[in-house]
């Protein structure tokens, strides 16, 4: 219907432009994540051609993306200023958290790579 | 690698002579066996060489002491192989001891000036080293180049027997080098070969009281050897690792090779026991015919060291056969020789003892041996002592006639030699019957001449036995009880069945009761033959007689009953190869082409690309980095220091395990924690002061 798609592109509009009322840093962490999204994808992809041997590196590499997509969005809920609950936690703060755990993650999955 | 032993029955009676604590043997001198079992296990490769320059001397130093003319058709080779290592630029003292020595067993002509060379390059090593196989292969060479005729002087030699004495231990081994603890029986057999080499070459005398210290060495050393039951000793290491055990036989070769040469150029003797040097020979003549080159050179050459030699020549009593037959009326021969074979001097051997099978003693009267001067043999009429067939231990003893060889030569005392006394067994009495169950009545009986083949035709059926007795009896009229006495009885359809005769003192008798027998015949009628065997080693006239056959009607074979068993259609198919196992393995893992692979590994990188040019659309921009010097320092370093956990990442899953990784994780990780935290709050700082700013 008519009314339906120019109803999705007005939303779709309106949702572009409020994000980019959004702060850089924000736009920055989610620009990471769909890097490292496409990434995962990308991976699923190959294993689809040519079949799970050797599972454990899949595995590996795939967990290692959205491993690190979870620590990012961690990271943007923290560092986010319309967010109540962390207002009292220094920005400072929480990108030191995420790259100690990116660290922590990243040992696990080159042990796990084989 | 067993060597084969000419008399199997000796090793029963082995224990035996344990009880007496005696010597017993069943070894024989080195003799043309030896010599065969030589030339064939040093067979020369196709091109005519024997290996490296080690093999090569232990083949032409055996074929010398063994005598044999083989190795002078190669000595042609050998000597040029031994020629060229000794001109050679640079060569190890190992190697040129081995050639310098082959040279000497082949005498090879070799230039003086080509030995001038070596003994130089000898002396220097004698003179920088601390090492003991050094110092063994360069006084081992010179002593050579001595021997070939060339003048060799080792000045200084009191310092170099210092040098080796100082290695040794108190245990009596002696240690490989200065910075070494380890340390070895072999090696203190190669050290007392060294200082007996250093002895000969000294130009003056070295200090006696040093020998004196070396002589007590020898004493301890010879305190840690080994024995066996019988009275043969030997040396073997006392820690055993794996990679350097060389083996009983090594190590012993290589104490009597140190402690011959060093009691052959000291002045008196060696305290060491006569009965251990007779063990050590009895040793190496125990081996019988050795399974490998090296041993073979071993037992041979120390065998050849110990023939005639400064602490005690041992003498071997050997019979040349253990069987002695009743019926030809045979002497019991002795000889008393050397290792190698040759004269004794003067003695005298008596017959002590007889014992039999369990210890019994048959007879305990002394009886002198007469001596066969022509062909070196000892020897006695058995007869008259009344001994029956069977085995038995015969206990010799050899004493020296000249008093002053008690000192020189090295008997052992008493003696204890394993013999089997054969003859021919009379067999008579024989009989063989049907007779009734219940009543005992023999309904036949037939006699038997078991002495030549008989055809006996006997029926019974399952109600009746079957009688067979008969008696053994030996030359001297006692009952005899043989080995093996079975009664065999074959079915037509190759069904057998065996029997063990039972003897009692009288005779040998069995019945055989087919009411019992009718389920393991498998209630199979029709016609058996009869077969006895009656065997023994004391028996010369063993028998496997058939006796005719039995028709045997038996009743008719239940449904449950057991069938026999298939007969092989070989009976020695089972002993042959069987089939060949295919293993099923793992089928690898079907992998994608390189290119697909390679093509993707790129396709992964894109989205990063992507990132990159997102940023630089977003304006991403350094300002935030701090100016000042100090926390710009530690800013770099944070960044640094991530990095340089993400390449301790990329070592870890290249080539690094994960207890390496996580100790540098340790270092950087807390370099990282440090450094972080100066920055982060360095830009904590500034953003709160431009907040409130």
């Amino acid at each position: 219907m008519p009314r339906a798609t120019s109803d999705a592109k007005l939303l779709i509009q309106s949702l572009g432009k409020a994000y980019a009322a959004t702060p850089t840093n924000l736009k920055i962490i989610d620009l990471y994540v769909v890097f490292v999204v496409a990434t995962a994808l990308i991976q699923v992809a190959y294993m689809g051609l040519v079949g799970s041997f050797p599972f454990n590196s899949f595995l590996s590499g795939v967990l290692s993306c959205i491993g690190t997509a979870v620590l990012a969005v961690c990271l943007r809920i923290q560092v986010n200023k319309d967010n109540k609950e962390f207002k009292d936690l220094p920005p400072e703060r929480a990108f030191a958290d995420f790259v100690l755990c990116n660290l922590v993650l990243h040992l696990v999955i080159m042990n796990f790579l084989g | 690698m067993a060597g084969r032993r000419p008399a199997p029955a000796a090793l029963l009676l082995l224990l035996l002579a344990a009880a007496f604590a005696h010597i017993s043997s069943a070894v024989r001198p080195v003799s043309d066996a030896h010599r065969s079992a030589a030339a064939e296990l040093f067979a020369p490769s196709a091109d005519g060489s024997f290996g490296d320059l080690e093999s090569t001397y232990e083949a032409v130093r055996t074929f010398q002491i063994l005598g044999l003319e083989n190795y002078k058709s190669l000595s042609g080779k050998a000597c040029k192989f031994a020629a060229e290592n000794l001109a050679s630029p640079g060569p190890t003292a190992k190697d040129l001891f081995h050639a310098v020595r082959i040279s000497g067993v082949l005498r090879c002509g070799v230039d003086a000036g080509v030995y001038d060379g070596v003994v130089v390059t000898l002396k220097a090593v004698i003179k920088d080293t601390n090492s003991l196989l050094e110092f063994y292969y360069s006084v081992g060479g010179l002593l050579s180049i001595k021997e070939q005729g060339h003048n060799v002087v080792l000045s200084d030699a009191e310092s170099t027997f210092h040098a080796i004495k100082a290695l040794s231990q108190s245990d009596g081994r002696w240690r490989y080098d200065t910075n070494s603890a380890e340390s070895s029986t072999f090696s203190a057999g190669i050290a007392l070969e060294a200082l007996a080499g250093i002895v000969s070459l000294a130009d003056a005398e070295v200090d006696p009281s040093m020998v004196g210290v070396v002589k007590n060495d020898i004493v301890k050393l010879f305190d840690t050897i080994k024995s066996y039951n019988d009275g043969t000793f030997y040396f073997d290491e006392k820690h055993v690792d794996a990679t350097e055990y060389k083996g009983p036989i090594t190590t012993s070769a290589s104490v009597v090779r140190g402690v011959t040469s060093f009691a052959a150029v000291v002045s008196g003797k060696l305290n060491i026991p006569a009965e251990k040097i007779l063990g050590l020979a009895r040793f190496f003549l125990g081996i019988g015919l050795p399974g490998s080159a090296r041993d073979c050179f071993n037992q041979i050459e120390s065998l050849s060291f110990l023939e005639n030699n400064r602490v005690f020549v041992p003498l071997i009593l050997s019979l040349p056969s253990i069987v002695f037959s009743l019926t030809s009326k045979d002497q019991l021969k002795v000889e008393v020789t050397t290792v190698f074979g040759s004269a004794a001097p003067s003695l005298k051997v008596n017959l002590v003892q007889v014992l039999g099978s369990d210890s019994k003693v048959i007879t305990s009267e002394n009886k002198e041996l007469q001596y066969d001067l022509d062909n070196n043999v000892h020897y006695l009429d058995i007869a008259p002592l009344k001994i029956d067939v069977g085995k038995y231990s015969i206990v010799f003893e050899i004493s020296l006639q000249e008093p002053e060889h008690e000192t020189v030569y090295v008997t052992g005392g008493r003696n204890t030699e394993s013999i089997i006394v054969t003859g021919l067994i009379k067999v008579n009495k024989a009989e063989i019957g049907i007779s009734d169950n219940d009543a005992g009545t023999v309904e036949s009986v037939q006699k038997l001449d078991l002495l030549k083949d008989t055809k006996v035709s006997l029926s019974a059926n399952h109600l009746q036995k079957l009688r067979l007795s008969f008696q053994l009896t030996t030359p001297l009229g006692h009952t005899f009880k043989p080995h093996q006495v079975f009664l065999k009885l074959k079915h037509e359809s190759k069904v057998e069945h065996l029997f063990v005769v039972p003897g009692s003192a009288r005779q040998f008798k069995i019945v055989l009761d087919f009411l019992g027998l009718v389920e393991k015949f498998y209630y199979l009628s029709g016609r058996y033959d009869l077969e006895l065997a009656v065997g023994d080693a004391a028996m010369e006239n063993s028998f496997l007689r058939p006796l005719g056959h039995l028709e045997l009607d038996l009743p008719e074979a239940p449904e449950k009953a057991p069938r026999p068993s298939a007969q092989a259609v070989d009976p020695f198919s089972k002993f042959g190869p069987k089939a060949e196992i295919s293993h099923i393995f793992h089928a690898p893992e079907k992998r994608p082409p390189k290119e697909l692979s390679l093509a993707f590994t790129g396709l992964t990188l894109l989205p990063f690309i992507g990132f990159l040019l997102g940023l630089v659309r977003l304006g991403v921009n350094l300002k935030n980095f701090p100016s000042l010097p100090g926390p710009a320092a530690f800013a770099s370093l944070f960044h640094a220091g991530i990095g340089a956990v993400l390449l301790l990442y990329v070592l870890f899953w290249l080539k690094l395990d994960l207890f390496t990784t996580l100790k540098y994780l340790g270092f950087l990780g807390i370099f990282l924690v440090f450094v972080g935290h100066r920055t982060l709050s360095y830009l904590s700082s500034v953003s709160t002061k431009q907040k409130t700013a």
